[in-house]
């Protein structure tokens, strides 16, 4: 039974993440202008506003008042309806993540997290984020596009190859905590520096921010949306509110992977100095606050700044990364972890494991892709081959 | 079928030793791994975001244009305050876009200004729209009458104030030779004979 008591603290976290998750997107566009124009020796905007500060404002406002052109091609139902789905998704996956600091078990009183001890709240995440490839699939596929469905079906299976790393990547995390309630993880770390969960399992951090950012559709991942090969992908036919729906789904999932890479692997709001109970006193309280924003914030200028170092993916290379590499790996990383914790040992192994592992990766990688690519001998091999198959004389 | 045979026959007639084999280059552990590329890559683009920008702030920052920058058209005056121009329609001929119109009418004798004159242009019209800039008709020009300056922001709000008249000319040449941006050039190198002439008089 809901009472009002239990009702406004859900309200007010509602409240809090529908209106700064829209203008922190809007703010991540102009910072990931400013970013771009900085690498590329540029000034980037800087006319609205003081520094240009204005500028997403004026973004936004110029595309709400866009006209929203609805092509005759498509089928309308499912167009109108894919943007919304996508942003569903992103916000709901949001729900579970908390964005302060929060006690493992759920206070009476204002919390900072939607659903408060929700215990299954990783594997939600992981639902719900997975359902979020519908809106991308559906608008490609409604905008009757051949490049618009192009991007959905590049996505489906960038989707489903993704999913799988993400997933095996953050069992160790659930392992630890013995919980899939993300408060309970980030509490199990504490508030050392060496007692994250980065360092004893740098492997799974490293699977689990690479599978996440090809979730989130973006640069070096972009494929189901890459301007040079697609046209827009699969919003080439969106214009107005509803292309801004499927972009704030983008920045929302950016947001949302960022928290998550803070609370599961780098200690979420814990920092050496802040001792004690979260809620215990308000200038702790505050500080914990700041320490995983400024965190997250770190995570967010990574992606950014990984968006403008990286180039994109072939579809083929995103699918060898995938399967040759992000699964494999996390399986070995999954069974190593049952043996360390199954025998009871140092966590530590796990870091040892964990970079064994890369070593190993990198010889196998190196040995077969120069393989593959082939040598001047192994390539004109075949060559010769079809040049003896050739009839001898010819039909001419 | 044909095909295959005959690519094969082509690749027959090729000795392979004149066949160029270019090795891509072996991959190695560390960008097998991916990681320390990307690192690197990282430490550029960060190196870029504390680099000096390039950027010119254009409207506030106006930039230094060559004294042989070709934009809009000036009529220059003489050392009496008359248009130089004799109206003999070189610039006219010149013109490969045929943006430039010219009438010319008798010098007006009863003035005594005029005496040593004996045609100029009653119309001069330029169509700036049209013009390419090439730079021509200051080239075909004998007195060194039309000149081009080094105004290269010319807008307008219709295509009738771009047709530039004599009146016009004249301002552009009023406005730029006063600010010593755009010195008259006339005095540079030698000049045609017909201008020459006209100086001895």
């Amino acid at each position: 039974m809901m009472t009002w008591d239990t009702l406004w603290p859900l309200l007010i976290a509602m409240g809090i993440v529908l209106a700064v998750v829209p203008i922190a997107g809007l703010y991540m566009t102009f910072i990931e202008r400013k970013l771009a124009a900085w690498i590329q020796n540029r000034v980037g905007p800087n006319r609205v506003g003081p520094l240009g500060l204005l500028q997403a404002v004026a973004d936004g406002i110029k595309i709400f008042l866009k006209e929203q052109v609805i092509p005759g091609h498509v089928f309308k139902p499912v167009y109108i309806m894919a943007p919304t789905i996508g942003l569903i998704c992103a916000m709901l996956s949001i729900s579970v993540v908390p964005f302060g600091p929060s006690t493992s078990e759920p206070t009476p009183g204002f919390r900072a997290i939607i659903a408060p001890g929700v215990d299954i709240g990783l594997l939600f995440l992981l639902a719900i984020s997975g359902l979020s490839a519908y809106g991308i699939i559906l608008g490609g596929w409604a905008s009757n596009n051949k490049y618009s469905l192009y991007g959905a079906i590049r996505s489906c299976a960038q989707f489903i190859s993704y999913e799988i790393p993400l997933a095996l990547s953050v069992i160790g995390v659930i392992a630890a905590a013995g919980s899939l309630n993300i408060e309970r993880i980030v509490n199990a770390q504490g508030p050392g520096i060496g007692s994250w969960n980065v360092w004893w399992q740098p492997l799974a951090a490293l699977l689990f921010f690479t599978s996440a950012l090809a979730e989130t559709n973006r640069l070096p991942f972009d494929l189901p949306e890459c301007e040079q090969e697609l046209v827009g992908g699969f919003h080439t036919e969106y214009s107005g509110i509803k292309f801004v729906l499927f972009f704030l789904a983008e920045y929302t999932h950016v947001v949302t992977i960022s928290f998550l890479t803070v609370l599961l692997f780098f200690g979420g709001w814990h920092f050496p100095g802040l001792e004690g109970e979260v809620g215990s006193t308000w200038g702790g309280y505050a500080l914990r606050w700041g320490v995983l924003l400024f965190k997250v914030a770190l995570v967010i200028g990574v992606i950014m700044q990984l968006r403008w170092t990286l180039p994109r993916f072939r579809f083929d290379q995103l699918m060898a990364v995938a399967w040759q590499g992000l699964i494999p790996l996390g399986m070995a990383n999954l069974a190593g972890l049952a043996v360390v914790l199954s025998l009871g040992l140092s966590r530590w192994w796990m870091t040892g494991l964990s970079v064994a592992l890369l070593v190993l990766t990198g010889m196998i990688s190196a040995a077969t892709s120069n393989k593959l690519v082939g040598s001047r001998s192994s390539r004109s091999a075949p060559a010769a081959s079809w040049k003896t198959t050739a009839p001898a004389g010819g039909t001419r | 079928m044909s095909e295959v045979v005959e690519s094969g026959a082509v690749a027959k007639a090729k000795p392979e030793k004149r066949v160029k084999w270019a090795e891509p280059p072996q991959i190695g552990f560390a960008e097998a791994l991916y990681l320390p590329a990307i690192v690197s890559g990282i430490g550029t683009t960060v190196k870029r975001i504390f680099g000096k920008n390039e950027t010119r702030q254009y409207p506030e920052v106006e930039p230094e244009i060559p004294p042989n920058y070709r934009g809009v058209h000036r009529l220059n005056r003489d050392d009496k305050g008359r248009v130089k121009c004799v109206a003999c329609y070189l610039c006219q001929t010149a013109c490969p876009a045929n943006c430039i119109t010219i009438e010319a009418a008798p010098a007006p004798h009863d003035d005594p200004n005029w005496k040593d004159r004996d045609k100029f242009p009653a119309t001069f019209e330029i169509d700036e729209l049209r013009c390419i800039y090439c730079g021509m008709c200051e080239q075909a020009c004998p007195v060194d009458a039309i000149e081009l300056t080094s105004i290269y922001d010319l807008t307008g709000m219709s295509r009738e104030e771009m047709i530039f008249d004599k009146e016009k000319l004249l301002e552009v040449f009023d406005k730029t030779s006063e600010g010593g941006k755009d010195p008259v050039r006339t005095k540079r190198g030698t000049l045609g004979p017909a201008s020459e002439i006209l100086n001895e008089q």
